[in-house]
């Protein structure tokens, strides 16, 4: 038999992403909930007034971004472990890092681009100043696919291991420290008026460069991890 | 002596950083050893089991 | 021929090389070395601390609370080297899939994260007298947190993997990845505190030490690279022993150690 091209392979892969997803929608919802959980939070514990809560709000919100990416991680890899398909991945003639960077798109789709979408009544929860509201946006539309790429480096060198929760987050963790300096810091100056556009650029810049690196990097954590 | 421990008032701060130093150091040095000696008897006892299997039919 | 005669010259290095290579040659190897780098780093350590305690004067500014520089200062640099040391191993260890690197990265990790424990504790405890405060969010503290998280991942890792090769080759994948993460931390906290207008930290001062102040500085560095090249190799050896304790050179190492224990 022969292999199909390899643009054939990436749709199927899409496909089927997808459609998995789709029958566990419930699920894929779980991350929002959490953000939405998170952030509902904050005032019960500083208290309700707008002040506080304005000169919090973007930091905020990008922690419990964060903490429901990475609450989503976990499952990048899980499901197609345990039925086997992880491994017919890495066995399959396509290039490996290509396969898995359709793996970690679909993955920013059904998890991140939901956070993004509820970002405006975030924001709205913490009485953040409408004029900062594009950055946030902006900043969360760099920001997450840079940690679903990142993430995925470390998901791929913990995949073999059956409870990975607490590790996970220790190997993501000191990774995307930069990126929520950057982001949170470009929400911040917008907000104190300063210019904001060089944090933005900056994880433009990284964001093109992690597009190249890390699904090499994942693909090569994936080949030690199941070896 | 006393005004030696007592290091112009930052005694407590000084001694406790010199001790962190030596105890973790020392804790350090010690790991390999006790490792070394757990592996060691692990394989002896491993050795022993087999020999009893098979001097006893 | 001089090209013959080059090669003929090199070759019992490169054969030395290849010896080191093999586990029960480095074993009995390190075994001989031990002991002289435990003595010199013990020997110039006391030296090292004598100095910095006794001898050295006390600094015109900060006092007597100075003298934690010769705890502080030595192990904040071997942070650095050690993690340097790991990554290059790790690299050699995926690249050529030298065992004898993995075991050596995986060796200098704990090493490592012990004087990062250090140098936060003690900066720690610097910062108390001087900024009146125990912890400050500057670049070098952060990024050296930030890096006590990188040897905590590793070492994470490394023991969280069933198989032990696998495990080292992850872990190694782990610590090059800290490499490349640690400078964009560094300037990315160093940015942070401009847009917070933090406080500029300074604890060493631009002025220049006196030499009887850097002298026991220097000794107190030199002690701890050998004593962390003297841990190293403990560490290696009884690394070596458990993950080859199936071969038979470790099986007689074994039966004539128990063979004293128990008389």
């Amino acid at each position: 038999m022969k292999p199909g091209t390899t643009s054939a392979a990436c749709t199927a892969l899409l496909k089927r992403d997808l459609a998995l997803t789709w029958r566990r929608r419930g699920d894929a919802l779980n991350p929002l909930l959490f953000a939405i959980i998170v952030v509902a939070l904050f005032p019960f514990a500083l208290g309700p007034e707008a002040q506080i809560l304005e000169r919090i709000a973007a930091g905020t919100i990008f922690v419990a971004v964060l903490l429901a990416s990475l609450l989503s991680l976990d499952s990048l890899f899980r499901s197609d472990l345990d039925d086997g398909s992880l491994e017919q991945l890495v066995l399959s003639p396509h290039p490996l890092s290509l396969l898995l960077a359709c793996k970690i798109a679909i993955h920013w789709l059904t998890t991140a681009v939901p956070l993004i979408a509820a970002a405006p009544l975030l924001a709205m929860l913490l009485h953040l100043p409408d004029s900062v509201l594009p950055v946030l946006l902006a900043a969360l539309a760099l920001a997450t696919p840079l940690l679903s790429l990142i993430g995925a480096i470390c998901v791929a060198l913990t995949v073999a291991l059956r409870r990975s929760g607490m590790l996970l987050t220790l190997l993501v963790l000191p990774l995307i420290v930069p990126v929520l300096i950057f982001g949170a810091g470009a929400c911040n100056a917008a907000q104190a008026g300063l210019p904001y556009a060089a944090p933005l650029l900056w994880l433009a810049a990284w964001l093109v460069l992690a597009l190249v690196l890390a699904p090499l990097a994942t693909a090569a954590a994936l080949r030690i991890s199941l070896t | 002596m006393a005004e030696f421990l007592h290091m112009g008032g930052y005694g407590a701060y000084v001694w406790a950083a010199y001790t962190v130093f030596v105890v973790v150091l020392f804790a350090d040095a010690l790991m390999p050893l006790w490792q070394r000696r757990n592996t060691l008897r692990e394989i002896d006892a491993r050795l022993r089991r087999e020999s009893n299997r098979k001097s006893t039919p | 021929m001089p090209a013959c005669t080059g090669t003929m010259k090199m070759s019992p290095l490169v054969l030395w090389f290849h010896k080191l290579g093999s586990p029960p040659y480095f074993y009995r190897l390190a075994g001989r070395f031990l002991p002289w780098l435990y003595a010199i780093a013990l020997v110039t350590g006391a030296v090292g601390l004598y100095g910095g305690l006794v001898v050295a004067p006390a600094d015109y500014q900060q006092g007597d609370s100075f003298r934690m520089i010769y705890v502080h200062v030595p192990c904040a640099w071997m942070s650095l080297f050690v993690y340097a040391f790991m990554a290059a191993n790790s690299f050699v260890a995926l690249v050529w899939r030298i065992k004898l690197s993995e075991t050596l990265a995986m060796a200098s990790a704990p090493v490592g994260a012990a004087f990062t424990f250090i140098t936060l504790v003690s900066g720690s405890l610097w910062g108390k007298p001087m900024w009146g405060t125990w912890w400050t969010w500057d670049a070098r503290l952060t990024s050296e947190l930030v890096l006590l998280f990188l040897y905590l991942g590793v070492i994470g890792l490394y023991h969280a993997i069933e198989d032990a090769r696998q495990a080292a080759r992850a872990a190694a994948f782990l610590a090059l990845i800290g490499v490349v993460n640690l400078p964009i931390v560094h300037y990315s906290v160093v940015w942070w505190n401009t847009l917070h207008q933090g406080q500029t930290v300074s604890l060493m001062g631009q002025s220049k030490m006196s030499s009887s102040m850097l002298w026991p500085l220097l000794t107190m560095a030199f002690a701890t690279h050998v004593y962390f090249f003297a841990s190293l190799l403990a560490r290696s050896r009884a690394a070596l022993l458990a993950l080859e304790s199936g071969k038979e050179w470790v099986r007689g190492i074994a039966q004539t150690q128990e063979a004293h224990a128990h008389g």
